[in-house]
């Protein structure tokens, strides 16, 4: 494992002001520089000394990428805003708490006081083998040290690995492809939007990246539409310790009633994968169901058809399978099966 | 340039990894370089086909001869082709992520490999029990007809011996197929074992990391080789005056008139027929 040393390695420094400043040098320098935002993934990374940037682009003076404003009926979040923002914003609260949820669920309140949005979706995975510095495939070697007889993958995939078993670590991900979202790129052929389903990026496409963006890009924003304002939200996340920790799964459901039953329905669960993985044949199953017991338990039941398990994260398969049962049922407590 | 990539292993130790994909480019751009080069300088040489008065002569003293002349048996033939589209899902597979074309390609590569192992399998028992096996391979004995075809590409007139089944070139490159065929082919088996197949339980630990490393660069190596070697076989493929042969590839005969035309009747007999 790395050994963290405090002391960064030397790095030029810029700060630009406007995100036209920040795309030329990008464009400058390319893959050998590091964007930093809240830094608290970034700041890992240096610590262990295990990315050594020529330069890293900080964009903390470029307000336009902070802030939350309301466009079209619904809010265009800037990358750079801070999640403590967007637990507060009176229209997250009202409208998309399931943002709200889902980002105050992140790490402790230091952390979401410093840390953004854009950084809190981008970020890399948690997987210590790639994290310690080891050559594996996501860091351009060839093997996958957490997929081996012997590997410590507690955390680690049960769906759609293809060599690399990292997965996804981000709170704020699955909510915000449950409230079809979209995702504001910034790059030297002007500006790109991407749903938020597809920002992400699994081993099988790229096992290198874990999103879209490309080493002269920026996500400057997050818009998330009105479609889902106002649905029946739901937000949990399980983890190891109760605060400060990533989530071993956790799960975001947006759904609109109709008449008794479930109508439109976006169902999402992360850290079970390197992308968030969204349960397309779950909702095309409730839609039209009673949101009750038994409409629940199968969901459950149909979401986890397919898991693959390592050594050691088989409990995933359980937890993601109550996860979203109570999700769609909406209600905490009852009955869990293992 | 690089030619090779490290990486650290868990040790501390530099470990091999990968071929450079600059030997990819490397390989590309060999290859067209050769098809262009290869185009212009046939645009201004000899032909290398018997004059046709002789070729008048000899269809006239081999009456006996069939008007098709089977070349490739059916098997023959679904090997080739078989092999073909297994080689471009190979090679599209590998190689379109790394000109920037990402999709999910490891489960395809994988299983065109498989088809590959398979068909090159078969076409080793085909080719060792069922065919003439030693009129696709080169040795000493070829040093004439080397000589003869050389002359005929700066444009002499030679007697000398005219190819058997194959052509000098063809035979020369079957043995660099035959080289990374199974130089990729056995590398890639190994490396089966990295991935989720329903074939095997993955044990990335069955080797340590040295190995590894020189079986993905063997890997590597044979494919970026083989890119350049299937520009070269489709450009012979395509060019007018090779159609007669792919047509061949694809009919399984050719004509009386190509048979005495390209080969040596003395080196490639045929059973005479009414």
């Amino acid at each position: 494992m790395a050994v963290i040393r405090d002391v960064i390695p030397a790095f030029e420094l810029f700060q630009p002001a406007s995100i036209e400043d920040a795309l030329r040098l990008l464009e400058r320098y390319g893959a050998d520089a590091l964007v930093l935002a809240g830094g608290l993934d970034s700041m890992d990374w240096l610590k262990d000394r295990l990315k050594r940037p020529k330069v890293v682009v900080d964009l903390g003076q470029i307000k336009e990428l902070r802030g939350i404003r309301e466009v079209n009926g619904g809010i265009e979040i800037g990358a750079t805003t801070p999640l403590t923002e967007v637990v507060k914003h009176p229209v997250v609260r009202d409208k998309y708490s399931l943002l709200m949820q889902a980002a105050e669920l992140v790490a402790s309140p230091q952390i979401r006081n410093q840390g953004t949005i854009g950084g809190n979706v981008s970020q890399d995975t948690r997987c210590w083998y790639y994290r310690g510095g080891w050559t594996c495939y996501r860091a351009g070697g060839n093997i996958c040290y957490a997929d081996t007889p012997t590997a410590v993958n507690r955390e680690h995939a049960i769906f759609d690995a293809d060599r690399c078993v990292a997965v996804n670590p981000s709170d704020t991900a699955p909510a915000l492809v449950a409230l079809d979202a979209q995702m504001v790129i910034r790059g030297p052929r002007g500006e790109r939007v991407v749903n938020a389903e597809d920002y992400w990026i699994g081993p099988g496409i790229d096992i290198t990246r874990m999103n879209v963006l490309q080493p002269n890009e920026l996500l400057t924003a997050i818009r998330i539409p009105a479609t889902m304002a106002g649905a029946q939200f739901y937000f949990e996340k399980v983890r190891d310790r109760q605060v400060w920790d990533f989530p071993l799964v956790n799960v975001a459901a947006a759904l609109k009633p109709n008449g008794g039953n479930i109508g439109e329905a976006r169902l999402v669960v992360n850290a079970v994968a390197a992308t968030p993985k969204r349960l397309k044949n779950v909702e095309a199953y409730i839609a039209g169901k009673p949101r009750n017991e038994e409409t629940a338990s199968a969901a459950g039941q149909m979401a986890v058809e397919g898991a693959q398990t390592l050594r050691h994260n088989g409990y995933k398969v359980p937890l993601m399978r109550n996860l979203v049962k109570r999700a769609v049922r909406g209600s905490e407590g009852g009955s869990w099966t293992s | 340039m690089d030619l090779l990539r490290y990486g650290r292993s868990p040790w501390g130790e530099t470990i091999l990894t990968h071929v450079s994909w600059n030997l990819f480019w490397a390989s590309l751009f060999a290859g067209i370089l050769f098809f262009l080069a290869h185009a212009t300088y046939m645009l201004f040489s000899a032909h290398r086909k018997r004059p046709e008065a002789e070729t008048d002569r000899l269809e006239a003293a081999h009456p006996e001869l069939p008007a098709k002349i089977e070349k490739h048996n059916l098997s023959a033939r679904l090997f080739h082709w078989v092999m073909a589209a297994a080689m471009f899902v190979l090679l599209f597979t590998a190689f379109l992520p790394v000109v920037g074309i990402k999709f999910a390609w490891v489960q395809w590569h994988w299983i065109a490999g498989l088809v590959l192992t398979g068909a090159i399998l078969f076409h080793v028992v085909h080719a060792t029990f069922f065919l003439d096996f030693w009129s696709i391979w080169v040795g000493p004995k070829d040093l004439p007809e080397f000589k003869a075809e050389l002359l005929r590409d700066f444009g002499h007139e030679v007697a000398g011996p005219k190819p058997g089944k194959y052509p000098l070139g063809n035979r020369l490159y079957h043995l660099a197929i035959v080289v990374t065929g199974l130089m990729v082919m056995i590398s890639g088996l190994i490396m089966l074992k990295r991935v989720r197949t329903p074939l095997f339980v993955r044990d990335p630990y069955i080797m340590g990391d040295a190995a590894w490393g020189f079986t993905y660069v063997a890997h590597g190596l044979a494919g970026v080789g083989l890119v350049g070697l299937v520009i070269a076989h489709v450009y012979f493929a395509v060019r007018p005056d090779k159609w007669w042969i792919t047509k061949g590839m694809i009919v399984g005969w050719i004509t009386r008139r190509q048979y005495l035309e390209h080969h040596e009747p003395s080196r490639w007999r045929v059973s005479r027929q009414a």
